[in-house]
């Protein structure tokens, strides 16, 4: 059950005229619910591409295997920095995983 | 959003939109479509009209870890078009092949420039991870190709879904579409139109969704869902070669990619007794070098024997290359890391499973789709086509749909030349268009829900179709029953209501889905044999027919409504043998 939305965490992207989630689903299915907190109106039409998990600031979204295909608990969390990505990977067994990604050329890359 | 949901068709507001060239789609070829259409003339307006966000629409939305093809010093454009002809079972078209092929390298070093990272060697070269793949670390390579194609002044019409050309006599002038947030209707008229709108995904029952709650577990993007293709076959557009579906190997349950370990690890695919099935049973086709259906296939073959479960064995890895293989997929499908977490799975003592996914039309890997001349011209003037919806190029992959998107660019810009501006009376199209689009929201809502309609259309495909739960099987008598419900479908679209926008761009993905599985259908009937054995298993017909050594074509017959199949002969510009990779 692809996005999971933490509601203690996400506050609707306030500022925005659109939750930024809401903005760049692929699927169009993240929308801001009555209570002003994001949504994903159909978990089953998710393609897990972890767009709505990277772009949302407060890190109130998170992507979760759906149990059909995976067992629980377990986590993969993007910290998103300037040209790279940290992710961590918790398995069910607790096991910790952390990944550095380079994900942008830097400036003095380019030449 | 309810806001937006108009209340009547009278209240529908229309927005009134001209351009010079209109590019329906904006993933990774209608992006550098428009960009090159800017770069060549930057007084021309060019305007995008996307689905979703071009910031993450498409297929790279969520990144990609290696370009497929790049042509290495060393080799020439000729050496990739005949590798690629001999993969793709000996059919493909030359003349676009070789254009492309000139064309591949540029605007993946551009993309370089504006940020994206490349793998290197020590000396600064590209890192080759197969023949002719380099590794990239893509994650971010859409929002990278967004943000350019925004620099370049291209105006952007994000959450406008496309569904019909506009006509002038024979000739496509713009598109009309419906805003799945404000509730519009679009109507933009354009001196030449470039649709670029993706392949065709959903148009079979994935195996992953069989009662659960992962309906969309597929390996091609499941927003993808064939319009590009069916807003030319409503208006008699040709379209080529759709019985050569694309399916592939993908990691079992999670439907993901395999080229990012087979390839790039050497990791052999395995039986349950431990064989090596290319190098031991498919030495004739290649062993690990087979074409790309062989190499579908033998894995359900293998199964069918009896000898399955099928891995892909990665118990020899080191450390190290683990780290480094968990890491592609972060960049391509992520969540394939938190699949094998949520599995508790250590790839170093357990191999990956494997199995066939769904299958697709998709152009960028197969020859599917719209039938261009060297313009990228379809046979609709005005219209032209590239990336996944074009046909005729299979293993285009990422990099040659970038390089179709700048050909058909070019040729738009060529077509536009003599053109002053539409003067056309439109209004009647218009008005009917718009009727249709917005039908499902005023229909009766004890009717039929979009997701019935598109599960019950996948269903048909998969097990009259030759779908993956029938080992991608057919004969003509499943077919027929596959086109006699897919008709019934076709007939029941005006019984679709949707309660919000949202559902009425559902009910227009299934309206679309329908037109693509009937042409679809009636290709697979016309190509009595079995040229790519796992994309088109004719049990029927299981041998080759030399007489099918040619193009299968369709058309939609204007007067009669009729899909209308016939052939095109094959064009042999290199010399040799069209199954072997060299000379």
């Amino acid at each position: 059950m692809p996005p999971k939305v933490l509601l203690n965490k996400c506050d609707g992207c306030k500022a925005e005229h659109e939750p930024l989630c809401e903005q760049v689903c692929p699927g169009n299915l993240m929308t801001l619910g009555s209570e002003g907190k994001a949504i994903c109106r159909d978990l089953r039409d998710c393609w897990d591409c972890m767009s709505c998990t990277k772009v949302c600031p407060q890190g109130a979204i998170e992507t979760r295997m759906p149990y059909q295909i995976g067992y629980h608990p377990a986590k993969l969390i993007p910290m998103m920095g300037t040209n790279r990505i940290t992710w961590t990977c918790v398995d069910i067994n607790g096991k910790v995983e952390r990944f550095i990604v380079k994900n942008r050329n830097e400036e003095e890359d380019e030449d | 959003m309810s806001n937006s949901i108009p209340q009547a068709l009278q209240s529908v507001q229309e927005v009134q939109l001209e351009t010079d060239i209109l590019v329906i789609g904006g993933g990774n070829a209608g992006c550098f479509a428009a960009i090159e259409a800017k770069k060549i003339n930057p007084d021309l307006k060019v305007t995008i009209m996307e689905k979703a966000n071009i910031d993450r629409s498409g297929c790279l939305a969520g990144g990609m870890d290696a370009i497929n093809t790049y042509i290495p010093e060393g080799k020439t454009p000729e050496d990739l078009v005949r590798w690629s002809r001999s993969q793709a079972g000996g059919i493909l078209r030359e003349d676009l092949a070789l254009e492309i092929s000139k064309n591949l390298n540029e605007p993946i070093e551009e993309w370089e420039r504006w940020g994206l990272p490349i793998k290197k060697n020590e000396d600064g070269s590209y890192k080759f991870r197969g023949q002719w793949d380099i590794a990239i670390q893509g994650s971010e390579m859409k929002p990278i190709l967004a943000e350019k194609t925004r620099e370049m002044g291209v105006e952007i019409i994000n959450r406008v879904v496309a569904t019909g050309y506009l006509y002038d006599g024979e000739k496509v002038v713009g598109a009309m579409g419906f805003g799945v947030r404000d509730g519009k209707f679009y109507v933009v008229k354009a001196k030449a139109t470039i649709m670029a709108a993706g392949g065709a995904g959903g148009i079979y029952k994935p195996y992953t969704n069989d009662g659960n709650d992962c309906h969309h577990q597929i390996w091609y993007c499941p927003f993808d869902v064939g319009s590009g293709y069916a807003l030319g076959i409503r208006k008699g557009a040709e379209m080529t070669t759709f019985e050569m579906r694309w399916s592939a190997v993908r990691t079992k349950d999670f439907n993901g990619p395999i080229d990012t370990i087979s390839v790039c690890y050497k990791t052999p695919m395995i039986n349950a007794k431990g064989e090596k099935i290319l190098a031991e049973r498919y030495k004739e086709f290649g062993g690990d070098k087979a074409p790309r259906y062989i190499r579908a296939s033998a894995p359900m073959e293998e199964i069918l024997a009896g000898r399955g479960p099928i891995y892909v064995d990665t118990r020899q890895m080191t450390p190290a290359q683990i780290k480094e293989l968990k890491t592609d997929y972060l960049n391509e499908r992520p969540s394939f890391v938190l699949f094998l977490a949520a599995n508790g799975q250590d790839i170093s003592k357990e191999p990956i499973e494997v199995y066939g996914s769904d299958p697709y039309i998709v152009g960028g890997h197969t020859a599917s789709g719209y039938w261009v001349d060297t313009d990228w011209q379809t046979t609709v003037p005005g219209l032209f086509a590239c990336g996944d919806v074009a046909g005729g190029v299979p293993n285009k992959f990422v990099g040659g749909c970038c390089a179709e998107g700048m050909l058909s660019a070019r040729g738009a810009i060529k077509y536009i030349a003599g053109i002053d501006s539409i003067d056309a009376d439109l209004s009647a199209q218009i008005e009917t268009e718009k009727a249709r689009v917005f039908a499902p929201l005023f229909s009766d809502s004890d009717g039929v829900l979009p997701h019935w309609m598109e599960e019950k259309m996948q269903r048909i495909m998969d097990e009259y179709a030759g779908g993956v739960h029938q080992f991608y099987r057919l004969n003509e008598e499943r077919l027929d029953n596959a086109l006699r419900h897919i008709r019934m479908m076709r007939e029941q679209v005006k019984y679709l209501y949707a309660k919000d926008l949202h559902e009425l761009m559902l009910a227009h993905e299934v309206i679309d889905r329908l037109d693509v599985a009937e042409v679809l259908i009636h290709h697979l009937k016309f190509r009595r044999e079995t040229r790519w054995p796992g994309w088109q298993t004719r049990m029927d017909y299981p041998e080759i027919d030399p007489t099918l050594d040619c193009f299968v074509n369709s058309r939609v017959n204007p007067e009669t409504g009729e899909v209308e199949v016939f052939t095109r002969p094959y064009e042999q510009i290199l010399p040799g043998d069209r199954m072997k990779p060299t000379l």
